[in-house]
């Protein structure tokens, strides 16, 4: 019985989150929102254990959690849990924010909440509403501060994603529009009837449909040209919320345009579909290497290196193939933990140096030995050095890039890896040696940051050394469910 | 076909009231007094509950008189008494500096409305040959969604791009309305919910803004580059 743990998952989080609001000490809010995340990740590994391959429908057709949907909510509560340990230590240094504090927990674990929703929904629209209610909750989290730059940020966040959204809405409704010519004026609106629908309807609206639809999700992918938010609202927020933002909310959004592309696999319009998705992800790349080798901010750098990730899946969806979806899975998941360590390591650094800057940050080992080193590993876990997780993601991927009509990405793709890499550890290589900085750091990593961010640098590192034949298999099952192998 | 128990002269009045809303959306291009957009926005939302009413009165859909009544409280009377509470807490009144004049506006308008009727009448004859219901619904829909894409380029209060991304969800009601009256319920609902959630966040937004930046005016946000 899955819906048993997922019930209990949701009421938990809920749960944490009216705990957090009602009761106004920070103290308690950070434990009892850790305490939601770390049951929230045993419940996912409970889901995982007894989802069967064919995925269950639950509450009519209203939901439905799949093989798909549960490794994006494995992606979720990782980066979760991670992100309420990591935030104890950093948002406790944050000045004059300590009576609200037990809010930022509250929303945090609304915005969970939103995250975990998504992936579950069977109704496309409903799917739409999930997301658009995590840019919700979202961008309270990033203004938290409440700064002239927050605010900007959050600002532009709500406004670009829910304009791009409202393209993805009406990609949806005509796409519906498109099934009432052979389904009859109203029929129920689930993934699995408009995949029935796609190829008798006309395929001229069919791609006209799926390019919205990649357009508005793709603004909440952070795809180039919609990205423009990204940088901002990753940069801006405290560094928990751009783990969230970079590690949960990203996939949730991708979700959307993958299952979309399934839905389009026995119209004629799917090799043409598979294409844009993979030029796209080739421009994500490209802008990104070139905004990472000329950053000058510590966190836009991160947020860049997020969209260069979100654009290589891109592509490996695109590709599509056993082998370019099952490697997109993996980066998926290896980029949640990675980036997360990543933006952990990033955030508390500039609390430490008190600077935003890049230049601001030097010889980071000399005041923090073992949090510095592990800083370092993510970043060269994050740019794909073997033997890190990503890397074995970034090789699959390619390799069913190789097998796809699309094989001149693949070259493009290692091109600019090599760029990103150059460009992304020489920024990493300033902050770690050169001048001894003008002021020492000020703080000092909080055990539980560098508790997450040691986990999270494990979990690269693991998810590196070692991946396990049965999660080959259960991404395959995931590839071949939606109809590339 | 779409819309089968239709009528000639409830497709008369269908097409109409989308007219009235596509001028209305005009309306708000052709004028920089932001309370008049506000006025247009209810407008078009009464608007839009008549066009729901009928077609539900005729084409026998008894779901989408329930979206009428809702669309004329919420759409018609709750957002534009939050947005003018908005403006009255951040003391604006106008656009003070326009990118461009109202008259190159509607200008840009009258050409997003003939992309809108070319693309439509395209994807309307790929579709379902010559269905007039499907040409009106669809120019109407996509010209609505282009107007509201168009003042959030044009617009610099803060105010008026949330006013842009309302006129693009009724863009969007609009169309769904004459297209597919058969579509769920429940997706009218949560959208309106939605809706309702993007107004009260984006309004706690502006009055930080106000208090951070002392001023709602877009063009100052323009400290986060690169």
């Amino acid at each position: 019985m899955i819906w048993a743990p997922l019930g209990i998952l949701f009421a938990v989080t809920a749960l944490a989150s009216a705990l957090c609001w009602t009761v106004r000490l920070s103290r308690i809010a950070e434990i009892v929102n850790l305490a939601a995340a770390a049951i929230d990740c045993l419940l996912v590994g409970w889901l995982l254990a007894v989802t069967p391959s064919g995925g269950v429908r639950g509450l009519g057709d209203y939901f439905r959690l799949g093989p798909l949907g549960l490794w994006v909510m494995l992606c979720t509560a990782l980066v979760y849990f991670l992100a309420s340990l990591h935030a104890i230590g950093y948002m406790r240094r944050m000045r004059g924010e300590k009576e609200r504090l037990n809010r930022f927990y509250g929303m945090f674990a609304i915005f969970a909440l939103t995250l975990f929703l998504a992936p579950i929904e069977n109704n496309p629209g409903l799917f739409w509403i999930s997301i658009e209610l995590t840019t919700i909750a979202s961008a309270f989290l990033v203004a938290f501060q409440r700064s002239a730059e927050t605010i900007e940020a959050a600002w532009k966040y709500v406004v670009i994603a829910s304009a791009g959204l409202s393209l993805a809405l009406l990609g949806t409704i005509l796409f519906y529009w498109a099934g009432i010519f052979t389904m009859g004026p109203s029929y129920n609106m689930t993934w699995s009837r408009f995949a029935a629908v796609a190829p008798l309807a006309n395929p001229g609206l069919v791609f006209f449909a799926f390019l919205l639809i990649l357009a508005g999700y793709g603004t909440k992918v952070g795809l180039v040209p919609m990205h423009t938010w990204l940088p901002d609202a990753h940069s801006e927020g405290p560094a928990p919320v751009s783990a969230m933002l970079s590690g949960a909310l990203l996939n949730c959004a991708m979700l959307g345009i993958v299952r979309f592309l399934a839905i389009l696999k026995s119209t004629p319009e799917h090799a043409m579909a598979q294409t844009v998705l993979v030029v796209i992800g080739a421009l994500s790349l490209l802008v990104a290497a070139l905004f990472i080798v000329r950053q000058r901010l510590v966190k836009r750098l991160a947020a860049y290196s997020s969209i260069e990730h979100m654009g290589i899946m891109a592509m490996g969806f695109g590709f599509g193939g056993a082998l370019g979806v099952i490697g997109a899975l993996y980066q998926m998941l290896n980029h949640s933990v990675t980036k997360s360590a990543v933006f952990f390591g990033a955030g508390t650094t500039m609390h430490a140096y008190q600077s935003r800057r890049i230049a601001g940050i030097r010889r980071v080992l000399d005041a923090f030995p073992f949090a510095g080193l592990l800083w370092l590993v993510s970043a060269l876990a994050i740019t794909g050095a073997p033997p890190f997780g990503i890397f074995w993601g970034e090789i699959v991927l390619l390799q069913g890039g190789m097998a796809s009509e699309n094989r001149w990405a693949v070259v493009w793709t290692v091109v600019l890896l090599v760029v990103v890499f150059i460009g992304f550890l020489g920024h990493f290589r300033r902050m770690y040696f050169g001048q001894p900085p003008t002021r020492p750091p000020e703080s000092a990593f909080h055990w539980t940051e560098l508790v997450a961010l040691a986990l999270a640098v494990a979990a690269a590192l693991g998810l590196g050394l070692w991946w396990p034949s049965s999660v080959w298999a259960y991404l395959r099952a995931i590839a071949h469910h939606l109809g590339s192998a | 076909m779409p819309t089968p128990s239709l009528t000639s002269l409830t497709h008369a009045i269908v097409d109409l009231i989308a007219m009235c809303a596509l001028l209305l959306s005009f309306v708000m291009l052709g004028s920089h007094w932001i309370r008049n957009h506000i006025l247009a926005f209810a407008a078009q939302s009464w608007v839009l509950a008549a066009l729901s009413a009928v077609i539900g009165f005729s084409g026998h859909y008894p779901a989408l008189l329930v979206i009428a009544v809702l669309t004329l409280l919420l759409r018609g009377l709750i957002l534009p008494h939050l947005l003018v509470r908005i403006l009255d807490r951040a003391h604006l009144d106008r656009e003070f500096a326009p990118v461009l004049q109202p008259a190159m506006s509607v200008v840009m308008g009258a050409l997003c409305v003939l992309l809108a009727y070319g693309a439509a009448l395209r994807l309307g004859q790929a579709v379902t040959g010559q269905s007039p219901v499907v040409r009106i619904g669809l120019t109407s829909l996509l010209a609505v969604v282009l107007i509201g894409f168009l003042m959030l380029v044009l617009r610099r209060e803060a105010v008026s791009h949330l006013l842009g991304l309302l006129v693009i969800e009724n863009g969007i009601f609009l169309g769904s309305l004459v297209l597919m009256p058969g579509l769920p319920l429940l997706l009218e609902f949560v959208v309106l919910f939605d809706l309702l959630l993007i107004v009260v966040a984006l309004g706690m937004f502006v009055r930080h803004l106000r208090a951070e930046i002392g001023s709602t005016d877009s063009r100052s946000l323009d400290r986060l580059v690169g």
